[in-house]
């Protein structure tokens, strides 16, 4: 530790003595929690039989690693820059903000032609792209309206087997199917929307999480329709617009039509643009919807839903529709999931899904598209990129979730634009957003 | 000539076993600021609140230019002409003011269009703030904004719960002041429920005494002012 400068020693000494004493209170709980969970194990000895063994050096390399880690951060957190240059950093990344979703659009539009991006690259772009658009339905249902609702994967599973159903049981083609599974989709909500129209909050999450079972429950038990735990395979696979991505470059097939050399890449560069262009269309309607009167009462929704009463909006109304409309984009991303993998079953449609999914529209900044387009690519690709460090993955997982939290507890954007003004056009700022009522 | 725009006929409301309304009846004349004054928890805004359907009725009838709405969403009875400035003045924290005002039309199915410049040269301040968030505008301003928003729909009746609750004086009086206004300038009816009961009955034509449930004196603003039992009741030095 090196002492203070001599020329202020009076303003220093209290906030490092504050530090220090802060680290010890953390110290201290490290050390009363990790004495019996990293200080203390149990070992199978050699006879079978159960021993007691003690790690006192870890626990004490963990503590001290506490002390040091919490020390700094007060030290840092006391350095603050004074709020005229944080003012003009916010400036400065809002202009640099709009050029970064153009930016990453252009990078998401050339992708498959990238040199060195090969075939596992792309199916890492269509799991993030897919969840960008899931993340992006969410939205609608959490950001926008203020519905928490826990069990939005129910509705990916609804357009998942819907177009695996419909394909299998009458043969239609994914491309009838699209709009059936989003239709379908948008019914469950429906459905899901009156019961819970006079919850909030908690208590909604709570039915929402419940409905989110029963869908995978239901799909699970009802072996005769849905196979049950076997899940459905032999989905049909996409056509481009009716020719088949086949290897056999027959003139009936994609290659031979386009007269290209048949590769099995052509199909994942589809599946690559499809979604794309389904996300597309998710933020597209999303935020054409916002500036409708519409959009504009799902925020006052989730603002104050007693002053929307007071001033005449259907309440029913317009919550049914931000459930159908989430329900109907996770609807579509459902029945690309089904046409991509060819095999679905309940197992892809669990709770931890719905909460990776709410994860993304949380980190990203309720409401905001582009940041929710960037924590889908810090969240699964992320994911992907720590493959290598097998069960520790989830440890750096939850690290970067809690440091984003610490570090933007709004989300990564967490400023909202007026769907409407008059004039010069003005960010309402991150730091003012989320009080709840002012 | 004076038609009748709202009566209210021994209405009758509750929450769960909780009688709120005990048989009120009152009107309200086209053109005519009408207050209603009473302690805390006497039904003031559960009056306001049932005159648009929510809480609904339990007996009684609310009668809208001769039309029965009692039993009328409450959706819809905020399209016939009925607006409410809300207690505690609920505007949207984290939507811009502009956004707020754009609502209060939008909600009832109105064109915002010509109603802006309207709300904007009443309450200038409002204009000013425009693109600010509604939460980050003072006491005074979000009371304005209360009040504009819910004359974006353009109503012919306009409910206000408690305009002056938490302002300062001279705030309260500018708000009262802009009331007095609309009144004159459009001939708009408004009820006004306040507990401010001195600078209430001195704004408003008639005024009405809700005890309780029940209302139990009603007269002239300046007559009720001059009775010995509302000065004791709702104007001494102690309230």
């Amino acid at each position: 530790m090196t002492s203070p400068p001599a020329a202020a020693p009076h303003a220093f000494q209290p906030r490092l003595l504050a530090a220090l004493l802060d680290a010890s209170k953390a110290t201290a709980v490290a050390f009363g929690l990790f004495v019996v969970m990293v200080g203390l194990r149990t070992d199978v000895g050699p006879t079978g039989a159960l021993f007691l063994r003690t790690r006192w050096p870890d626990v004490a390399w963990l503590c001290a690693a506490v002390f040091v880690a919490r020390l700094a951060m007060a030290l840092w957190a006391g350095r603050r820059l004074p709020a005229v240059g944080s003012a003009r950093r916010a400036a400065a990344l809002s202009r640099a903000g709009l050029f970064f979703g153009p930016a990453l659009l252009a990078i998401a539009l050339i992708l498959p032609f990238v040199p060195g991006i090969g075939r596992y690259e792309l199916d890492l772009g269509i799991l993030v792209l897919t969840y960008v658009m899931l993340g992006w339905g969410l939205n609608i249902v959490v950001g926008l309206a203020g519905l928490l609702d826990l069990g939005y994967v129910a509705f990916y599973a609804v357009g998942a087997y819907s177009y695996a159903l419909l394909a299998q049981y009458f043969g239609l083609s994914f491309w009838i199917c699209l709009p059936l599974a989003g239709i379908l989709a948008a019914f469950w909500g429906v459905l899901l929307g009156f019961p819970v129209l006079r919850l909030r909050g908690d208590y909604l999450a709570i039915v929402t999480l419940a409905f989110g079972e029963i869908i995978r429950i239901v799909l699970l038990n009802w072996v005769e329709l849905t196979g049950g735990p076997n899940g459905i395979s032999g989905i049909p696979r996409p056509t481009f617009f009716g020719l088949p991505f086949s290897m056999s470059g027959g003139p009936g097939t994609f290659a031979g039509f386009f007269g290209l050399e048949p590769s099995p890449s052509h199909r994942v560069i589809f599946l690559y643009y499809l979604i794309l262009a389904l996300a597309l269309l998710t933020n597209w309607v999303a935020i054409r919807i916002r500036r409708q009167p519409i959009g504009r009462a799902w925020e006052a929704l989730r603002e104050d839903e007693i002053a929307c009463r007071a001033l005449g909006i259907n309440i029913t109304n317009t919550k049914l529709t931000a459930f159908a409309l989430g329900a109907m984009f996770a609807g579509f991303a459902g029945a690309f999931f089904a046409t991509r993998q060819a095999f679905i079953s309940p197992e892809s449609f669990t709770f931890i899904e719905s909460a990776i999914i709410l994860a993304i529209v949380v980190l990203g900044g309720l409401g905001s598209q582009i940041g929710i387009a960037v924590a889908a690519i810090i969240m699964i690709g992320g994911f992907e990129l720590f493959r290598d460090l097998e069960e520790y993955r989830m440890l750096v997982f939850g690290a970067a979730m809690v440091t984003i939290m610490v570090l933007r507890p709004r989300g990564l954007v967490g400023s909202r634009a007026p769907s409407v003004v008059l004039g010069a056009q003005r960010r309402i700022d991150a730091q003012h957003v989320s009080e709840g009522r002012g | 000539m004076t038609t009748t725009m709202l009566e209210v006929r021994d209405l009758e409301t509750g929450y769960g076993a909780v009688q709120a309304l005990k048989g009120v009846s009152l009107h309200v004349d086209q053109g005519e600021i009408v207050t209603l004054i009473g302690a805390n928890g006497a039904g003031k805004s559960t009056l306001l609140m049932s005159i648009c359907g929510d809480p609904r009725a339990r007996s009684g009838h609310v009668i809208l230019d001769g039309e029965d709405i009692t039993s009328k969403p409450t959706h819809e009875i905020m399209r016939s002409g009925v607006a409410q400035s809300p207690e505690g003045r609920r505007i949207f924290p984290r939507m811009s003011v502009l956004e707020n005002l754009m609502l209060g039309a939008q909600a009832a199915g109105r064109d915002p269009g010509p109603e802006l410049p309207r709300v904007f040269s009443l309450f200038p301040r409002l204009k000013e703030r425009q693109s600010q968030r509604g939460g980050t505008l003072s006491g005074g301003e979000q009371q304005m904004l209360a009040i504009g928003r819910a004359l974006m729909s353009r109503p012919r009746l306009l409910l206000l719960d408690e305009p002056s609750l938490g302002l300062a004086p001279l705030i309260s009086r500018q708000i009262f002041g802009a009331i007095r206004d609309l009144n004159e300038r459009e001939g708009l009816t408004v009820l006004l429920v306040e507990q401010n009961a001195n600078q209430a009955l001195r704004l408003a034509h008639r005024g009405y005494v809700l005890v309780t449930g029940r209302i139990t004196m009603s007269g002239r603003g300046a007559e009720l002012l001059a009775r010995p039992e509302i000065r004791d009741a709702y104007l001494g030095g102690g309230h």
